[in-house]
């Protein structure tokens, strides 16, 4: 007879951790694959083509760059609050607010032009921030659930900004459109030749994300949030003030985000449109489960799921596919990734004619 | 019909999408499975009804699909909440990008299509000409069918030994796996019957109250059932109240649109309404300290 059991993994190698993470995306591949072949599309050309237009051209792999920005800097900042387990959702309308506070600063201020672009950072930075302190307030002090109000304030967040596109800060020389007027030349991040690549934005990405990391395995803050994040009773009893990491955790977030969103229109649009953001906020959760909630390994994690959404926009046309395959292969790789984070914690026995097998 | 009662019935019927899968979702919920999935269990249930229709001509067929479309679609969130023991908050996050996702994927070519049939309405005679009151008695039978349903569901729960079976694995579950209750089968029955609550208030959505398919229908309504039923304090008649309010709030957005308010800033009521609900609701259950079950979210393994 064949028997199977289930017993508790006590030593998880990194490596196979590491493995696990390689499956489960292996595993949405081939699950959307079939929905490709399911339309009637080759899986492999499909795949194939969207590898070479991602990373196969330097057109291709400047537009990656590009994505990832955003998606980095969201994807590094959820990171670190997943560890501490506050389940920002809000990423999207954080970034949007940033965008809108840039856009303020570079439209509406009266800043030296010299200090315009430090102004903007900051500015998106404490937008994005102090509309996650709303929802992490809330959590604090009446213990709401954080995934429902971040939620809500991306709804929030879009409405307001059509509000100030349709109202206050349409854009006198834009005919109707919903449109701001252009930024002035002083307020646009310069870039890298050739590219849209904005290189403020990637440097203050990689410089953040190596911060980020040492903060997390250097500091004692790091440490506290990991401990919040795994046992939040162990950490008030050993006289950690659980409210002061939350509020931390979702400051960093949701600045993060803001930064995103400054970039986007100082770098990438030169003005606040209607979608800035065409769900960056909400794609960024993948990475940050996807490198182990850890913002070194989320970057990477964005590189490559900027490259699937730049690849999948360029065979949108040619392959006649929808890009809403590429929510569907994200919510797959969410799916696979949480469910086979039982094989971290459990290991499986199979037992079969004396013979016994691990996994 | 007096002003007042067609009011109160516009309240309704944005409500009802609200009420069924608030319902769904607060079984779900006191079996201990918190359902982050119901966005995308509403929009798979939302595109299998309108499909359905479109494909048959008959809405009652729509309806019943967009019931097992839901079912079979938390079924995912079951599995790897149930049985595999994941974390349920990532797990519901996947599911909504997956059933948002999959919808636009699919749903992509019936954009635009026009209904070949839609709900029925049944004005009940003389009830409805009562002042206010009429309000509840002119609807299509699905109106009629979550009203009597929240009342049964509300008797089951708190009056049956079904109803102590599943308020016991949601706060206790060992004591209901001592007591030889089958916890696992018992939740796969309530996140089922959530997903084909969910299923149903979506497709109430195509098929009734804007009878069109197009990417992110739902708008959010998921996300608002999931705060109902928090507000509601996991009880199905107190959902009846809180998603009536909800529908209220919806419909006073068109009544204040007269007095040159931006409709966009309008739009961000129910929104505001959600995070205030969910707040109240939140301190209700800190100050009774009842409500909310006690193994919610927390997965269920016999130690051995």
């Amino acid at each position: 007879m064949m028997q199977i059991r289930v017993e508790k993994r006590i030593v998880v190698s990194k490596g196979f951790n590491a493995s696990i993470r390689i499956f489960t995306l292996l595993l949405s591949l081939v699950l959307v694959g079939i929905l490709f072949a399911i339309y009637g599309i080759n899986p492999l050309e499909a795949y194939a083509r969207i590898f070479m237009n991602a990373f196969g051209s330097e057109f291709g792999l400047s537009e990656t760059i590009v994505k990832m920005l955003p998606i980095g800097l969201c994807a590094t900042g959820l990171a670190i609050a997943y560890k501490a387990r506050v389940l920002n959702i809000g990423a999207e309308g954080q970034l949007i607010l940033g965008a809108m506070a840039a856009t303020w600063i570079a439209l509406y201020s009266n800043i030296p032009s010299s200090l315009v672009g430090a102004v903007m950072l900051l500015a998106g930075f404490a937008a994005g921030a102090l509309w996650a302190a709303i929802p992490a307030v809330l959590k604090i002090k009446l213990n709401v659930n954080e995934v429902i109000t971040t939620l809500m304030m991306n709804y929030i967040s879009l409405e307001l900004l059509d509000y100030v596109l349709t109202g206050p800060w349409k854009g006198p020389s834009q005919r109707g459109f919903p449109l701001t007027d252009p930024f002035p030349s002083y307020a646009r991040f310069p870039l890298i030749g050739g590219t849209r690549i904005h290189y403020y934005t990637l440097i203050l990405l990689l410089v953040l994300a190596i911060i980020l990391y040492v903060f997390m395995s250097r500091t004692r803050i790091g440490y506290e949030i990991k401990i919040v994040g795994s046992n939040p009773e162990a950490a008030r009893y050993a006289g950690i003030n659980v409210s002061k990491n939350i509020l931390t955790v979702m400051l960093i977030s949701g600045g993060l985000a803001g930064i995103a969103g400054v970039g986007e229109v100082a770098g990438v649009q030169g003005r606040l449109i209607e979608n800035i953001s065409p769900g960056y906020g909400y794609t960024a959760i993948i990475p940050a489960w996807l490198g182990g909630l850890n913002p070194l390994a989320a970057l990477l994690a964005s590189f490559f799921i900027s490259g699937l959404m730049v690849g999948s926009d360029s065979v949108q046309v040619s392959l006649r596919l929808r890009a809403s395959f590429v929510d569907v292969f994200n919510g797959m790789i969410l799916l696979f990734f949480i469910g086979s984070e039982i094989l971290t914690r459990y290991r499986i026995l199979i037992e079969a004619r004396g013979r016994k097998i691990w996994i | 019909m007096d002003i007042a009662a067609s009011i109160l019935a516009e309240a309704i019927r944005s409500g009802t999408p609200l009420l069924l899968a608030t319902l769904g979702e607060i079984y779900c919920e006191r079996s201990g499975v918190l359902n982050l999935g119901l966005e995308g269990v509403m929009t798979i249930g939302a595109l299998a009804g309108f499909v359905a229709t479109l494909a048959t001509g008959s809405v009652w067929i729509g309806v019943f699909s967009a019931m097992i479309a839901g079912g079979l679609f938390s079924l995912i969130h079951a599995f790897t909440s149930i049985s595999l023991g994941a974390n349920q908050t990532v797990s519901g996050l996947a599911l909504t990008m997956l059933g948002t996702g999959v919808s636009s994927l699919i749903g992509g070519k019936y954009v635009g299509q026009p209904l070949p049939e839609r709900l029925q309405i049944f004005q009940i005679p003389v009830l409805s000409e009562i002042p206010l009151a009429g309000g509840f008695f002119v609807h299509d039978p699905i109106v009629y069918f979550s009203i009597v349903l929240s009342i049964m569901m509300w008797f089951i729960l708190f009056k049956t030994r079904i109803g102590i079976i599943i308020r016991t694995i949601g706060e206790k579950p060992e004591a209901a796996d001592a007591a030889g209750v089958n916890v696992h089968l018992v939740r796969y029955l309530c996140v089922l019957s959530g997903g084909f609550l969910g299923g149903l208030g979506g497709a109430y959505v195509t098929l009734f109250y804007t009878p069109f398919w197009k990417e992110g229908i739902i708008r959010g309504r998921g996300w608002i059932a999931l705060s109902l039923t928090i507000f509601s304090l996991w009880n199905p008649l107190g959902s009846i109240i809180g998603a009536y309010l909800f529908g209220g709030v919806e419909v006073l957005q068109f009544y204040l649109q007269e007095y040159r308010v931006p409709a966009s800033l309008l739009r961000t009521l129910p929104y505001f309404t959600t995070i205030l609900v969910l707040t109240t609701g939140s301190i209700g259950f800190m100050r009774k300290r009842l409500g909310a079950p006690a193994a919610l979210g927390k997965p269920y393994r016999r130690e051995s």
